[in-house]
């Protein structure tokens, strides 16, 4: 189901979390509300699924207007950053809770948790306890429980945030996977600009109560709007206004045409990039970002002075 | 670049001088735990002597009293009509006051910890007024409502109610000095608890009443049964309210501590003091029994 948001404000007290917010999001769509915290994304997402209340403005899933219509009547799956497991539950209780309180025959919801379940990959665990799961597996039940009462679309808050990088790198390819093949709606929320360019077709990011750009990973990458979506996108080097990207400084092994000399600093080697940082003749900084055969190629050392070519730097308007 | 690379080396050095002085300190610590240990157990003396002198002795001395002349004084005591009346009265109040206080206890603590009205400060505030004034004056206050020149009173008396000198009466007194064990206890369960389990449940699609029925209440249910076992042992007890607002009527409106006070007065020591071993036993037994609730259900678990 498509999600339309027209014209949405939220205050609460003197803090505006949200101003003036459009945004459409394609049926099927896997959209990312990407901004750093109290950015006003979470408050957003929960607008969308109804656990908190405009003060202006409209939401519409799949056409309907649904401002007025309470959570629980949204055919909204909303997963949350903390898993919010009921603990008094066991894992395949917690999961047929939606189905349960829609009062569905047993033998549906049995044959449903399981199928879940395996869906999940949780299927020796359907008797054990929230507090004996892991953040990851609890992360699974919820989404299991989310997923279970079919929803049109899938709201997940920060889902990654509070696992280690790699449970989280393992449960991010999964999510993708269950995106293409189940297609339900879905927008997740996230500070982690990386984990939104590997996830999502469309990027929202949000900043300061207000939508700075939305596009695809691509888009946002190669035209950012603004200064804000530059810096938050991928690495920036800012020199005064203008702003450039790390890899696109080159190092040169001669001097030739528009070089300037760079004294390296340090260099960094993090794997197959290396990180060169370089202070100009008039003495600013910046980094630059190489690829290991051409830092080997180069024979990069500290104190060297080198000719470096900058891009043309982009400078925004106001 | 060599003067970084001796740095790196002498890094891990400087703590292994620095054992030196930890071996001295190891040496001071010995003296140092003796003496912790020889304060913690004279704390723990002074605690277990402050319990026996207040609680133990006298818990002790009652129940060698009474069974001091053998069982049959006792049992006589026990079966003598007034005792029997008075013991089935206080139930019948613990049993009516105490499920109305656990629904408003937990109405309330509903109300304060999630409710979005004005004047929570004040509400809370109102709750533990029963804990600051005198069981006494609670009575008291009760004669002038609901008595025969009280301004409701007179209203109920014609409806055919008589609030005050019988049951209605002693429940309200009691319900009301037990007030806020629930609500008090429930508060903080419920805001540790937080609301991200209500809100996934109604995002699933749960009405109000079917997430407190299932998420809410399970969550809280161990505050809730402290309130309760708290509100027990209070109403059981209850003495000042519920002596001015029964009017002390012997096999009519006598209540257990009632009939405490009333045989100790009237010499017959016997009697008050088996009065008193059933009080007491009946609190134990309720405290008993939330041990054992609790341990079962939570140790099941392994939560």
């Amino acid at each position: 189901m498509a999600i339309e948001v027209r014209a949405v404000s939220k205050r609460f007290g003197d803090f505006t979390a949200l101003q003036d917010i459009y945004l459409r999001v394609d049926d099927g769509a896997l959209t990312a509300l990407l901004g750093p915290s109290g950015s006003g994304k979470s408050t957003l997402l929960r607008v969308i699924a109804g656990l908190e209340q405009p003060d202006a403005g409209s939401v519409t899933i799949g056409g309907q207007d649904v401002t007025g219509l309470p959570a629980r009547s949204r055919g909204v799956g909303f997963v949350f950053q903390h898993y919010a497991p009921f603990k008094h539950m066991t894992v395949a209780s917690n999961i047929a809770f939606g189905m349960a309180v829609r009062k569905r025959p047993r033998s549906e919801i049995d044959a449903r948790v399981k199928e879940l379940l395996a869906l999940v990959r949780l299927q020796g665990l359907a008797g054990r306890y929230p507090s004996q799961l892991s953040g990851g597996q609890l992360q699974r039940m919820a989404l299991a429980r989310a997923l279970a009462v079919q929803p049109e679309v899938l709201l997940l808050d920060e889902p990654f945030g509070a696992l280690d990088v790699q449970v989280r790198t393992e449960l991010r390819d999964w999510l993708r996977r269950l995106h293409e093949e189940i297609h339900v709606t879905t927008i997740f929320v996230t500070h982690d600009q990386e984990e939104a360019m590997e996830l999502a077709e469309q990027i929202v990011v949000i900043n300061e109560a207000r939508i700075e750009q939305a596009g695809t990973p691509r888009e946002l990458y190669e035209s950012p709007r603004n200064e804000f979506v530059m810096s938050f996108i991928g690495p920036v080097n800012r020199l005064g206004d203008a702003y450039l990207r790390p890899h696109d400084i080159e190092i040169l092994p001669e001097g030739g045409d528009g070089a300037t000399e760079a004294l390296v600093q340090r260099v960094v080697h993090l794997g197959f990039e290396v990180r060169v940082e370089l202070t100009l003749p008039d003495g600013r900084e910046l980094w630059a970002q190489i690829s290991r055969t051409s830092a080997q190629e180069l024979e990069l050392r500290e104190g060297q002075i080198l000719p470096v070519r900058l891009p043309a730097p982009r400078v925004f308007a106001g | 670049m060599s003067a970084s690379r001796a740095g790196a080396v002498t890094l891990p050095r400087a703590p292994a001088g620095g054992a030196h002085p930890r071996r001295d300190a190891s040496a001071g610590r010995t003296a140092a735990a003796r003496a912790a240990r020889r304060r913690r157990i004279g704390v723990r003396a002074a605690a277990l002597g402050y319990l026996a002198t207040l609680l133990l002795a006298p818990l002790v001395m009652i129940f060698y009293r009474t069974f001091e002349h053998g069982l049959a004084p006792v049992w006589n005591a026990v079966t003598a009509p007034n005792a029997q009346h008075a013991f089935w009265l206080s139930l019948e109040i613990v049993a009516l006051a105490v499920p109305l206080n656990t629904v408003f206890g937990i109405g309330m603590a509903l109300l304060l910890e999630r409710g979005r009205i004005r004047g929570k400060a004040l509400l809370g505030m109102l709750i533990d007024v029963p804990f600051a004034i005198s069981p006494v004056v609670v009575g008291l206050a009760l004669v002038l409502v609901y008595g025969k020149s009280g301004w409701l009173g007179n209203a109920l008396s014609e409806t055919g109610i008589q609030v005050i000198f019988s049951v209605p009466g002693m429940v309200l007194a009691t319900a009301m000095v037990s007030l806020p064990f629930v609500a008090r206890e429930t508060m903080p369960v419920l805001r540790e608890l937080g609301d991200d389990a209500e809100q996934a449940a109604a995002t699933l699609g749960a009405s109000a009443w079917q997430t407190f029925w299932r998420v809410t209440l399970p969550g809280i249910r161990w505050g809730v049964v402290y309130g309760v076992v708290l509100t027990t042992a209070r109403a059981l007890g209850e003495f000042g309210a519920v002596s001015i607002v029964s009017g002390r009527i012997q096999g009519q409106t006598q209540t257990l501590p009632l009939y405490v006070q009333d045989r100790f007065e009237n010499f017959d020591l016997t009697g008050a003091y088996t009065a008193a071993v059933v009080l007491a036993l009946l609190a134990m037994a309720t405290l008993l029994a939330m041990n054992l609730l609790t341990r079962r259900t939570r140790g099941g678990k392994a939560a």
